[in-house]
């Protein structure tokens, strides 16, 4: 059986369920949160991926260029903050961030 | 089943698994290592989708970059992390019941996609993947290509930003009251008599 789209599209599926699912089941561990957006934008890039190879479109692949710029700044910020965080309260259980009230 | 489709298992069955393994591994060090695992699997995938280039890229960037910094922030923090994984089994029915939602929609979209597109595991390239991408990145995206740089550059300034700390106690220079010191403030003449020494 010949490997086709809807292969790549599968294992896109796959690991963007995995990484809903994981923001879910990891409601008190922010880094591992992090870790769960990351694994979505990943199966964002492999459906973008798959999509430019299979249609014969290069653009898609460089979106995927700037996903994955988008997903490296967030990582960035996003652990900056879990360390300021970290430092101010010498703890990162999430469920206490509700200094604000929104 | 040729090499391709074997390949294209083996690569998928691992970066799922670790995926899996990513969410529920009890200690966040093996997560962040089970991510790196799933980054260079996906890296795997895509090479064979003839996109060398960005599984490079997502090799360096994230393997290299990105998950290091995880690892750092992980074995900096010292947190209990048992703590963090007690409402692992009281969160898992909301969570399983929205991500077989999910995966039953993405399902259903993706066999609606079934046969469309030619089969192109071996793409018709002109020149390397990379020269193609540059062609395409240089010229019809060159501002967003600029614009993606500066979202990199305030990230940056921001990381550094939230990071930095100014600790009470610690000597550090202060350039300002150097260059603005004076000869008067600096230096004293005493007029020393001999056979004295100051007092």
């Amino acid at each position: 059986m010949e490997i086709g789209l809807s292969h790549f599209l599968a294992v896109g599926a796959a690991l963007f369920t995995i990484g809903v699912f994981g923001i879910f089941v990891n409601r008190k561990n922010v880094i591992v949160l992090l870790m769960c957006i990351e694994l979505v934008l990943l199966s964002v890039n492999v459906n973008l991926v798959a999509f430019s190879a299979f249609l014969g479109n290069i653009q898609g692949q460089v979106f995927a260029m700037f996903v994955l710029t988008v997903a490296a700044a967030e990582a960035a910020v996003g652990l900056a903050i879990l360390v300021t965080y970290f430092r101010n309260r010498g703890d990162i259980a999430v469920e206490d961030l509700n200094l604000m009230k929104g | 089943m040729g090499l391709t489709a074997i390949a294209f298992y083996a690569l998928a069955a691992v970066a799922v698994g670790a995926a899996l393994a990513v969410i529920s591994a009890r200690n966040p060090v093996h997560s962040v290592l089970f991510l790196i695992l799933t980054f260079f699997s996906t890296a795997g995938l895509f090479v064979l989708l003839g996109a060398e280039f960005l599984a490079m890229l997502l090799v360096v960037v994230y393997v290299g970059a990105v998950a290091v910094l995880f690892l750092f922030v992980v074995m900096m923090l010292d947190v209990n992390f048992a703590e963090l994984k007690q409402g692992f089994l009281s969160y898992m029915p909301l969570g399983a019941l929205i991500g077989l939602a999910l995966l039953a929609e993405l399902v259903l979209v993706t066999s609606a996609t079934h046969g469309q597109g030619h089969s192109a595991l071996a793409p018709p390239v002109e020149g390397t993947n990379a020269l193609a991408i540059g062609r395409v990145l240089y010229t019809d995206y060159l501002v967003l290509f600029q614009l993606s740089g500066l979202v990199l550059f305030v990230a940056m300034i921001g990381a550094v930003v939230l990071t930095l700390r100014k600790r009470t106690g610690v000597k550090r220079q202060s350039v300002s009251r150097q260059v603005g010191r004076t000869r008067k403030q600096a230096v004293e003449l005493k007029d020393v008599k001999s056979g004295q020494g100051l007092s």
